[in-house]
């Protein structure tokens, strides 16, 4: 038993090793990106790839870690977005500096989140998603009627840009409109982002989070406190999508009630799936795959299925509105996906091994029954 | 007084609909234990299918003569039609994943939800598609009270389709069967039920119940659009949880109680309508608060 263990340790420790020199090379393509390619729109392209980035990375310490379904994480980003722009607009000219409001935007959704998780994680697992769903969609409505605070329909515009701070030099240079700062502040948001989550995933509460995804009795036999244990993914996961929503209003300079519907929950959920529930580098290649498909792949298909019937000359494709088939099948082809990697390969494109196991074979009944028989 | 009749038979009425797809989520979640969030949308898509079936009988400005036994033949075809489709998504998207981690099928059924929803946004587009009303438009007086024909006619239908449920469940083998695997599935497999056929039924009960409701939103509100699965399903469901879900009389209770909610919400408190799904999304959270199990639930432990 302990040289089968000794065993997994070194070869993890050897694929650790192997594995650095690939992410210091993309670490430094990542740096040196906006210097060789200087049109800003393509750092914008990219810059916006990684504020999806950090919601999949937020929804995964619920989904992948804990085994919670949370369907209205759209809402949570509304929330940090609108803590933001409440508290750094001329919406009631409050100024508060960018910072320090990244941290408060967080704290507010998690706050929401345990006001929403503390009823609801006391009972089974699933109800949560409900109450997600309903959240996610009670959330809009209610910016949408109160526009006193929130603008209503109209939304806040006019946030604030962030400024590097005076006495960090730069002579408090403002962000304002430019993509390339905002570029640079997200990669550095994302990799810490990934330090931290990958420290609490192997701390003591991130196996406790396993621990009641996979059994959820057994695990409060050991002693877990399955509710605070639940409760405490739910909201970190609700903080994540605050810190993202403050850095997009900010960003965006104007935040409106659209920006939050369901789909943007689902989008997020879908990242999640199809890159490997429970694993990091899943997630982000999850989110990068899903980012390119609706922001890339279905506004250039339109136009590549239109030059391929030109230069195939086929006359009937001519006469359909290929363009507005496309787009108003995005619901549909999102749809698939996650029911077929859910039937066909459920741990996802880059599968953390623990999960694989799990989903493949099910459960602690099949697990237990097999144990049973190889004695 | 007479604005709260109207308010109340209003409330009467669109709680006789949400009852019915409430009904479907009851009985999903009873024997499989599955949110099935594509049920919003099967009800939907039902709904279609009598629009589509209205059309091809030419059932609008029909004699009484034709009207009469066309509608019979629509809700028959259409609850069948829709109760088919419950079979097939349960075949294909959850049949697989019974022994799997709570959390993939619920996942599917998202996916499940938005393929439907895809689909008749596809086929229907984003617009309202208007709906013919065939239920008779007069009134009939109780007490000085002018109570609307069509209100009644969707009641007592509602609370028919209700009682025979419930009938086909306690009285039928099927229906004893249907109890059995919700009770313990593997139990029921030793006896010698069938239970692949057993949640096959469910899903076809389920479904056609939520035509039903389909066609009579359609009748009763004139209208019909791709996402209105998704409001009414929520809606539904909080019905389901608030009557003890599992449980068939529950969510019949469960559906008039929202449906009274919302109208009372609506007709008496300013711009209610536009807070309704906040107030029908408080109750959720209130009765998971204070009474998990529902109005007419058990405690049903942790498996």
């Amino acid at each position: 038993m302990s040289k089968t263990i000794a065993r997994r340790t070194n070869l993890l420790l050897a694929a650790s090793r192997e594995r650095k020199i690939p992410y210091l090379l993309l670490g430094i393509a990542l740096i040196l990106f906006p210097i060789v390619d200087s049109y800003t729109p393509h750092v914008d392209f990219v810059g916006d790839a990684g504020r999806w980035i950090l919601l999949a990375l937020g929804l995964n310490i619920v989904v992948g870690y804990a085994g919670l379904l949370d369907l209205g994480y759209a809402a949570f980003f509304a929330i940090g977005a609108y803590t933001f722009a409440i508290l750094a607009s001329p919406q009631f000219g409050i100024h508060i500096s960018f910072w320090p409001l990244l941290l408060v935007a967080a704290f507010v959704a998690a706050f929401f989140g345990i006001l929403l998780g503390a009823p609801t994680l006391r009972l089974r697992g699933d109800y949560l998603a409900i109450v997600t769903l309903g959240f996610g969609e009670i959330v809009p409505r209610v910016i949408r009627n109160a526009p006193k605070f929130t603008g209503g329909v109209n939304g806040i515009v006019g946030t604030d840009q962030p400024k590097i701070p005076a006495f960090l030099g730069f002579h408090g240079y403002s962000f304002g409109l430019n993509p390339v700062p905002y570029y640079y502040l997200m990669l550095v948001i994302i990799v810490i982002s990934i330090l931290l989550i990958r420290n609490l995933r192997n701390s003591r509460l991130g196996r406790a989070w396993m621990a009641v995804r996979e059994d959820e009795v057994a695990a409060s036999a050991t002693g877990i406190n399955t509710v605070t244990t639940k409760l405490l993914a739910f909201a970190l996961g609700a903080s994540f999508s605050g810190f993202a929503g403050s850095y997009y209003a900010s960003k965006l300079f104007i935040v409106t009630p659209e920006s939050f519907s369901f789909i943007v929950s689902v989008t997020v959920l879908l990242m999640v799936v199809l890159g490997g529930m429970g694993n990091i580098r899943g997630v982000i290649v999850g989110a990068l795959v899903i980012y390119a498909l609706q922001s890339y792949v279905l506004v250039q298909l339109p136009g590549w299925i239109a030059s391929a019937t030109q230069a195939l000359n086929i006359g009937f494709l001519n006469n359909i509105d290929v363009a507005s088939y496309v787009q108003q099948s995005s619901i549909l082809i999102f749809g698939v996906i996650l029911v077929v990697i859910m039937l066909l390969r459920p741990q996802g494109l880059i599968p953390s091994a623990q999960r694989k196991v799990e989903l493949e074979l099910g459960t602690s009944e099949e697990s237990v029954s097999d144990l049973r028989g190889s004695a | 007084m007479r604005f709260f009749a109207d308010q109340l038979i209003f409330g009467l009425t669109t709680g006789a609909i949400y009852a019915l797809i409430a009904l479907g989520y009851t009985l999903v979640y009873g024997i499989i234990e599955l949110i099935n969030f594509a049920h919003g949308d099967v009800y939907t898509v039902g709904g279609l299918i009598g629009l589509l079936l209205i059309g091809m009988l030419h059932l609008q400005g029909a004699t009484a003569l034709w009207l009469i036994p066309g509608l019979l033949l629509v809700f028959l075809v259409a609850m069948s039609l829709n109760g088919l489709l419950g079979v097939v998504i349960e075949r294909v998207a959850y049949r697989r994943l019974r022994n799997a981690p709570r959390l993939a099928p619920l996942i599917t059924a998202v996916g499940v939800s938005f393929i439907l929803e895809g689909a008749i946004f596809l086929v229907k587009g984003p617009n309202h598609i208007s709906y013919p009303n065939l239920l008779p438009s007069g009134t009939i007086s109780i007490f000085g009270y002018a109570l609307g024909a069509q209100n009644l006619i969707i009641i007592v239908l509602a609370l028919v389709l209700m009682v025979g449920l419930q009938q086909f469940i306690q009285r039928t083998q099927i229906g004893r069967a249907m109890r059995a695997t919700a009770q313990d599935r593997d139990a029921a497999r030793l006896m010698g039920i069938n239970i692949n056929r057993t949640i096959a039924v469910t899903f076809f009960l389920g479904s056609a119940l939520a035509a039903a409701g389909g066609i009579i939103n359609g009748f009763y509100f004139q209208d019909i659009f791709f996402n209105q699965g998704f409001q009414a399903g929520l809606f539904a469901f909080t019905a389901a949880v608030f009557g003890g879900i599992g449980n068939v009389v529950g969510a019949s209770v469960g559906g008039f109680v929202i449906g009274l909610i919302v109208a009372m919400v609506g007709g008496y408190m300013q711009g209610g309508q536009q807070w309704s799904d906040v107030f029908v999304f408080g109750i959720l959270i209130l009765v998971l608060v204070f009474r998990p199990t529902g109005l007419f639930g058990m405690r049903v432990p942790e498996k």
